[in-house]
């Protein structure tokens, strides 16, 4: 496969101006990622500052319920900074400390991967600025002042349809503003090359982790892995490990907001097709013209009209499916891991909990399945309550 | 000898662009026809896309407002088959990669070579992924321009040395949109871009004065102003056609005799 390719997918499809510090990302990954120094670096921040290795944990009550294969939530709710996202993060922002660059920018959708990384900025010393939808800058009010906690300059982006977006778009503007001391820690598996690859290889953890805690557990592979997906940074994560095996069904979650019959909706696979875009060929939802749609999922963090490249060609090869669950599914789960676990998720994550609902009980009790609880629920308790119809002042 | 290496021959080169369809495709062709006869060498037509990540916010608000009145790809062929009945200079169309995969690369090149465009100009085609588009684009005689910027240094060679029509040199970091200067040392990337190829190197990015412009096309072939125009088209909305045709006189007037 050429480089940063996957099948026909991935690429470099970005401005002149932003060519030269992408090729410079690469060089300096692909001599930081075999760096013993770097590698052990990162380790610690692992073990000691973000907490891994995150929990399996055997979701007992759920399983029962369910009446069919044993449940396992992959707990990265429980990392520093409540989500998957800080994985990423570390790497990237101590490669970009490696580097010499002295900014980071981030976009960020519920505010998860925009916390994560003003986090690891204050960690390591480094200015950081997030773009963030005007829309999401609303709906979660909470991440914003995290953010600013954190030392982060928080700009509301105001352009097209104020969501993910149009907030990538916006970091990427800047990134070509101000290239030299600046890093664009891109938060999914998304974007041009190396990108993708990068924030896949330090993703990847989440599967590798998996597969030991599993073994020592139950002394084999799971039957399927579930996760939901955006641009499906926590589903590559967890899914990369486990591609050789091809007894372990891969199920990636996308948000199907209304209903994949409704215009409102995020479901990529379900509706997009093949495309230009954000840096990558990849798929993506978008009029007869190429015009990128406008997409809708009660998830922010899902609110995006696009696929990383990775995930288009495991959908091509059939290795991963992908299935759509409803804005109403995923609050349902939302509500359900509450309250049978005490695990109150994060509304992206709940959408993998919901598909898991609906085939755990299809399944022999012998049959594993894993969750990745790719987040905490806390960001978004005040959205659900607004769903079901009770407003709560943050 | 090409449209293109034509309007450079005409002293240094003035080069508009008007986003397709702003407020309206009427509008855009009287633009178009104005344009011309006040002077422009070569005219550039946005076609607009919902997320032009190399625009800054004045060219942004143009493709909403463009996309919002309905242009679309197929009525924006339509408006420059008509339009190049009335105008000879040369038409490049500025997008991006998305509205053209999506058309269809071939039919997209072919309907270009059929109602006109004489090149296009694609800011998030980087010389890396030039193949996506380069064959498509010699097979109808479309010059797919190729675009140099501050951070390109030693890859301006080989840039250069493979580009067709005229290099675009992009005048400074960030987004397209009107600078109060442009402190990139253009002399010495024109300098690079000269030692590779024969073609000409417009300056864009930035330039909305005559001094502006002047001083760009004394270190190379020619200017390109974006963002200054669209702005005169967003306060004028359908009466833009006299502030523009203004606007575009006093600007190739800056550039005779340097």
């Amino acid at each position: 496969m050429k480089k940063g390719r996957y099948g026909n997918y991935g690429g470099q499809y970005i401005p002149e101006t932003l060519m030269t510090a992408v090729q410079e990302v690469e060089a300096a990954y692909e001599h930081y990622k075999n760096d013993p120094e770097f590698v052990k670096e990162l380790d610690e921040l692992y073990r000691n500052y973000a907490g891994r290795p995150s929990l399996l944990y055997y979701a007992e009550k759920m399983t029962k319920d369910l009446g069919g294969a044993r449940i396992y939530l992959k707990r990265e709710d429980l990392n520093h900074t409540g989500s998957h996202k800080i994985n990423n993060v570390l790497g990237q922002v101590l490669l970009a400390k490696k580097m010499g660059k002295t900014r980071v920018i981030a976009e960020t959708g519920a505010g998860q991967h925009g916390v994560a990384t003003a986090t690891a900025a204050a960690l390591m010393g480094m200015e950081c600025e997030i773009f963030m939808g005007k829309e999401d800058t609303d709906r979660q009010a909470l991440n914003v002042f995290r953010m600013e906690l954190l030392g982060a300059k928080v700009h509301a982006v105001t352009s097209g349809t104020m969501t993910l977006k149009d907030a990538v778009n916006e970091t990427m503007r800047e990134w070509t503003r101000r290239v030299d001391d600046t890093l664009y820690v891109l938060g999914s598996v998304m974007g041009p090359h190396p990108f993708p690859m990068i924030v896949r290889d330090f993703q990847k953890i989440i599967g590798k982790e998996i597969r030991e805690q599993l073994m020592e557990r139950e002394g084999r592979l799971p039957d399927a892995v579930i996760a939901c997906v955006g641009g499906g940074s926590n589903a590559m994560g967890a899914f990369y490990e486990f591609i050789p095996f091809e007894s372990v069904a891969l199920i990636g979650c996308e948000a199907a907001g209304l209903g994949v019959d409704n215009p409102r909706n995020a479901a990529t696979i379900a509706n997009g097709s093949e495309g230009i875009f954000h840096g990558m060929k990849s798929l993506f939802c978008q009029d007869e013209y190429g015009q990128i749609a406008p997409v809708y999922s009660i998830s922010a963090g899902l609110d995006y009209p696009g696929i990383g490249p990775e995930h288009a060609m495991l959908h091509d090869t059939g290795r991963a499916v992908y299935v759509p669950v409803t804005d109403e599914e995923a609050v349902s789960a939302f509500e359900y891991l509450s309250r049978t676990e005490g695990i109150i998720p994060a509304v992206e994550s709940a959408h993998a909990v919901a598909y898991a609902r609906k085939i755990a009980g299809t399944m022999d009790k012998d049959k594993i399945i894993v969750i990745n609880i790719s987040g905490r629920g806390d960001k978004d308790v005040a959205a659900i309550a607004r769903y079901r119809g009770v407003e709560i002042y943050e | 000898m090409s449209r293109i290496a034509e309007a450079f021959q005409n002293g240094k080169a003035f080069i508009p662009f008007v986003t397709g369809g702003d407020p309206s495709l009427e509008v855009t062709k009287e633009l178009i026809i104005a344009m011309e006869q006040a002077g422009a060498d070569l005219i550039e037509i946005g076609l607009p896309f919902s997320d032009p990540i190399a625009e800054g916010p004045v060219i942004q608000e143009a493709n909403e407002r463009a996309l919002a009145a309905g242009c679309t790809t197929d009525k924006l062929f339509e408006m420059v088959k008509e339009v190049r009945q009335i105008v000879k200079v040369p038409l490049v169309f500025l997008t991006y990669m998305n509205p053209i995969y999506i058309y269809g690369k071939e039919r997209f090149m072919k309907r270009c070579r059929e109602t006109g465009i004489d090149g296009i100009i694609v800011p998030d085609l980087p010389f890396e992924e030039k193949q996506e588009l380069a064959p498509d684009c010699e097979a109808y005689g479309i010059d797919l321009i190729s675009l140099i910027a501050p951070t390109s240094k030693k890859r301006i060679l080989k840039i250069a040395a493979d580009a067709k029509g005229f290099v675009y040199c992009v005048s400074s970091l960030g987004v397209t949109g009107v600078r109060s200067e442009i402190r990139t040392d253009i002399r010495s990337m024109t300098a690079l871009v000269r030692q590779a190829t024969q073609i000409p190197c417009a300056v864009g990015f930035g330039i909305s004065t005559p001094e502006q412009a002047a001083a760009m096309a004394a270190v190379s072939d020619g200017a390109i102003v974006g963002s200054a125009i669209v702005k005169l088209v967003a306060k004028y909305g359908a009466d833009s056609r006299e502030p523009v045709f203004e606007y575009v006189k006093k600007m190739k007037d800056a550039l005779r005799g340097i």
